[in-house]
């Protein structure tokens, strides 16, 4: 997802000089071709987070289109005040950009894990919330963030994610995009864990049951259209994120769901524990932890299926 | 773009004055507000304003090449707000509407609601980023207009201001001038008794920029001072202005009570009696 990120901030940049890549301290070699494609237009703006972002405002109220980029919890959490009152509230349009987001960077710690990130940033007025489900719709996020008037924070993994999209889908922010129809459960997936859910369909079909899967890659604002036709046509429908289970996409549609009619439909959110990681590992030992695995996602999904009530780990 | 406003010397003190006497005024008609940080900051707004440091035009406040002022320490807003209404931005009637039911006049700067605030703040510690970000975009964009940015020592306890002090060095950015209103207190009492942070100039120069201190209530020096800030080439300028807090009113002058309370009717008498 960063290299994909990496050479389509190149392509904007190249096209529209009012690009700027604000970075704390990471991916130089990452952005060599931005650099000689737009110079002085990628900055290093060093271990101060706090302070990029306030600059990163300032430039958009100079008419400049910046772009703040580091790992997640240094360019969301860090600077959330940063966020709230420069960014959204002068409403300006800075991409705020987190890499290595969810469990990318299992294996550092929790210091460098995300997993309350969507929850921040979504409650903030004026933010957008995209969670590009491959690299594919990494540059088409970022493509439409560009057009858009206001701030928007762009959810990123680390690399070497599978692509999901064999060519690029219409990208609208706010509209979800239907990869595979089905008729008994619908996967409701937020970022990174796309190819996971993929996989979890497959293993849906294997148990004779037919999955939708919807890369709902903006939490906010959300497709509101797609969520009345999911719950009206699914027993079951399923919110699938690498992120807490409060707050994020599943936290979304359930406040979503209070707000409407009673359905048919049973909402299962399926992310992370309300617990900090304290297992060193890789990101696939951390996923497997938080049950976001193709078995873990249908396991939850049967039981609530099956009980009417959410399969919580209380570990 | 020209100057707009090039008063002479005295005619910039009785201004100050003037800001002073609509900033007690508009305090006690809010019944809030911050007293002592707007008057300590009375002559330099005077002096950006209607002395011919800022470049600006009532009449095209937003046009590129004006130069930027952020109030950083954003509850001195009202000695903006009073600036801005003696310079002919808006009627000087509308300062009565300060922290009013819809009147754009928040008790702190909000660039939405008033698009002729350079940026919103009240947040503190926050506004010299983006003041970086406005003298950065400047560069980049070949204009050469300046961003000043008015911060409070209290205000400067705030871990990012000192991000900010590394970040504008490291740029070189000479079209930046960091205003420090140095009235030595705080909400809760002296700079000295809470966090000191002394010494003051030393520290802006260790960071790189290049300083210039002043008597904050001395028109001439004051001038000077920003005399002196024009002609800095390759360094932002750290401009330390020695002031007091309440300045020109006896009873809130270096008086910390008076940090944010609103006057009485009495009491706004009795000050504007002294700023007649």
């Amino acid at each position: 997802m960063r290299n994909a990120f990496a050479s389509e901030v190149t392509a904007l940049a190249a096209a529209d000089k009012r690009v700027v890549l604000l970075s704390g301290d990471i991916g130089n070699r990452l952005f060599d071709k931005l650099k000689a494609t737009a110079p002085g237009r990628f900055l290093n703006c060093g271990v101060a987070e706090a302070n990029m972002t306030g600059v990163a405002a300032g430039m958009a109220l100079c008419g400049l289109r910046p772009i703040t980029y580091t790992i997640t919890p240094f360019v969301t959490t860090r600077c959330l005040e940063q966020i709230r009152v420069d960014i959204c509230y002068q409403n300006v349009p800075v991409i705020i950009v987190g890499t290595g987001s969810g469990l990318s960077y299992a294996s550092l710690g929790t210091t460098h894990h995300s997993c309350e990130d969507i929850a921040f940033l979504r409650v903030l007025p004026n933010m957008t919330v995209i969670c590009p489900g491959d690299a594919v719709e990494v540059r088409l996020a970022l493509r439409a963030a560009l057009q858009h008037p206001g701030p928007v924070y762009i959810r990123l993994g680390k690399k070497g994610e599978p692509i999901v999209h064999a060519s690029p889908p219409p990208f609208e922010i706010g509209k979800g995009i239907v990869i595979r129809p089905g008729r008994d459960v619908c996967l409701l997936s937020a970022g990174t864990i796309l190819p996971v859910v993929m996989q979890a369909a497959d293993r849906f079909t294997e148990k004779g049951l037919s999955a939708q899967v919807v890369s709902l890659h903006t939490v906010k604002p959300l497709d509101e259209a797609l969520l009345a036709e999911a719950f009206r046509s699914f027993r079951i429908v399923v919110t699938i994120e690498e992120h807490s289970r409060l707050g994020g996409l599943g936290g979304s549609v359930a406040e979503w769901l209070s707000d409407h009619p009673v359905t048919a439909g049973r909402l299962c959110r399926i992310g992370t524990g309300d617990r900090f990681l304290h297992e060193a590992g890789s990101q696939d030992d951390a996923r497997a932890y938080f049950g976001l695995t193709p078995g873990g996602i249908v396991a939850q999904t049967l039981a609530m299926m099956e009980t009417g009530e959410a399969h919580v780990d209380r570990r | 773009m020209t100057v707009q406003h090039e008063l002479p010397l005295a005619a910039l003190v009785d201004k100050a004055r003037v800001l002073r006497r609509h900033v007690v005024e508009m305090i006690t008609a809010a019944k809030s507000g911050h007293p002592g940080g707007s008057l300590s900051a009375a002559d330099l707004l005077a002096a950006l304003y209607f002395g011919g440091v800022l470049r600006h035009d009532p009449a095209r406040p937003h046009d590129p090449d004006r130069d930027r002022f952020i109030m950083s320490k954003g509850h001195a807003v009202p000695v903006l707000y009073a600036a801005l209404a003696e310079a002919g931005y808006f009627p000087v009637e509308q300062l009565a509407t300060l922290r009013k039911l819809n009147s754009p006049l928040q008790g702190h700067p909000s660039k939405v609601d008033f698009p002729i605030m350079e940026a919103s703040t009240g947040s503190l510690g926050m506004g010299l980023s983006v003041g970086i970000g406005m003298a950065m975009a400047g560069k980049l964009n070949a204009k050469d207009y300046k961003v000043y940015v008015m911060l409070g020592d209290g205000e400067s306890e705030e871990g990012q201001v000192w991000e900010a002090a590394m970040s504008a060095a490291a740029r070189k950015l000479d079209n930046l001038v960091m205003i420090l209103d140095f009235n030595k207190f705080q909400l809760d009492g002296s700079i000295a008794d809470i966090l000191d942070w002394t010494p003051v100039p030393e520290k802006w120069a260790a960071f790189g920029w290049h300083v210039i201190e002043v008597d904050g209530h001395d028109m001439a020096d004051i001038l000077r001072g920003f005399a002196e800030a024009r002609t800095v080439t390759g360094k932002p300028v750290a401009f330390i202005a020695h002031t007091i807090k309440g300045a020109g009113v006896s009873f809130i002058a270096g008086n910390n009570d008076w940090h944010g309370r609103a006057p009485s009717a009495d009491e706004c008498a009795k000050a504007l009696a002294e700023l007649a």
